[in-house]
């Protein structure tokens, strides 16, 4: 359950970047490959956020979709799988996008 | 239970073994159970305008005054990933090569460092932080194996993180110059979102478990610098395919080194030991 202390993050992220600051939104990018559950974030979010400035907040999450370049073939693809295997049959390849947990932006009341 | 976060209380707890006293480190998140904010939610919505919706109405469907957005644009484990940069600036002004030993419990990570401080004892200073939610059991019997131990107590926690690591650090004084092991908690999923400061992330897992684990649990094995095939000596007695786990392993991480041993018997360990003193 790393997902509560992803929310954690999120919070004391938000808290210390905009102290006192009532906040409406969380939008967060979470990657295919990132190893994160959307459905368990949001599920510890509003308990990592009670009796913080973030209480009542929402949180979006955009998926950042998982892309992969075949170290063989060099062909680009997406991926939803973390056991990638290219078209071409390697299995060497190269992680390119998927893996982001980043806070994009927040809502101020 | 704490309401925020699901620590237990006094949240974690870093024990030097031969003191016996902890010292509560609860984590730096702000509970904020003062709640100081207050409710009014004096919203300037002014409702004098006529409702003949012959204008764009300005507020919201949800009757709240639109906000201003704050681009953040930051790591959500920035925070982390920061402690850790500094926990490894501070490791290595003092030569101490930290290996993060990761598994499922009951792989045989404390089986193999008591095995390990046992072969190396007298050629290499090392010391151990343990992980585990409860008990200074395995503390114990790093003690009994003659080597300086930490126990870091999660409770709830599944996981160390960089801030845990720092406080048992700060408790262990380790020796400059030494081999430090930080014996992360049993957990095959979420150690490997967090960096700690190691040199090197290890991930042990063993016949006993089945070769389909690292397909299973990819993250951890991608993460890995080094994976460990332990329990090797109970082969015969098992329906293991070695060949099967190796070509799960290369399809997860084709980076990784892969040694194959047995901490009970000591098959393979000078492998192990080769790997340990080439981390310089």
């Amino acid at each position: 359950m790393h997902e509560l202390a992803i929310t954690e993050s999120i919070v004391a992220a938000v808290t210390e970047k905009l102290p006192g600051a009532p906040i409406r939104r969380v939008c967060v990018e979470v990657g295919e490959l990132s190893g994160v559950v959307p459905d368990a974030l949001r599920f510890c979010f509003e308990l990592a956020c009670a009796g913080t400035t973030l209480e009542g907040a929402s949180l979006d999450i955009v998926r950042m979709p998982g892309r992969g370049q075949c170290q063989s073939c060099s062909a680009e693809f997406d991926t939803t799988d973390f056991l990638v295997l290219c078209a071409c049959g390697s299995a060497e390849v190269t992680v390119l996008g998927g893996r982001e947990l980043r806070i994009r932006e927040v809502e101020v009341v | 239970m704490c309401a925020t976060c699901g620590c237990s209380g006094g949240g974690v707890r870093v024990t030097d073994p031969a003191h016996r006293h902890d010292h509560h480190h609860p984590h730096s998140h702000e509970h904020g159970h003062g709640h100081s904010h207050d409710h009014s939610h004096d919203h300037d919505h002014d409702h004098s305008h006529d409702h003949d919706h012959g204008h764009p109405h300005e507020h919201s469907h949800d009757e709240r005054p639109r906000g201003h957005t704050v681009l953040l644009e930051q790591q959500i484990l920035a925070k982390n990933d920061n402690l850790a940069a500094e926990n490894r600036r501070w490791l290595a002004d003092r030569r101490i090569r930290a290996i993060n030993l990761m598994s499922s419990p009951g792989a045989g990570k404390t089986t193999l460092l008591e095995r390990t401080l046992a072969d190396l004892a007298g050629t290499l200073p090392v010391a151990v932080l343990e992980g585990d939610q409860e008990t200074l059991l395995d503390a114990d019997r790093i003690t009994a194996a003659g080597a300086r131990v930490v126990q870091i107590n999660t409770g709830a926690g599944c996981h160390l993180d960089a801030e845990m690591v720092r406080h048992g650090l700060d408790t262990l004084d380790p020796q400059p110059g030494s081999l430090l092991f930080v014996e992360n908690v049993g957990n095959l999923v979420c150690p490997a979102l967090f960096d700690l400061g190691e040199a090197a992330k290890v991930v042990i897992a063993s016949t006993t478990e089945g070769e389909d684990k690292p397909v299973k649990y990819p993250h951890m094995f991608a993460s890995a610098d080094l994976v460990l095939l332990n329990k090797i000596d109970l082969l015969p007695y098992l329906v293991f395919d070695v060949t099967r786990w190796q070509t799960a392993v290369g399809r997860i991480n084709t980076g990784a080194q892969v040694l194959q041993i047995s901490a009970t018997t000591g098959v393979g360990l000078d492998d192990w030991y080769r790997w340990l003193r080439a981390l310089g």
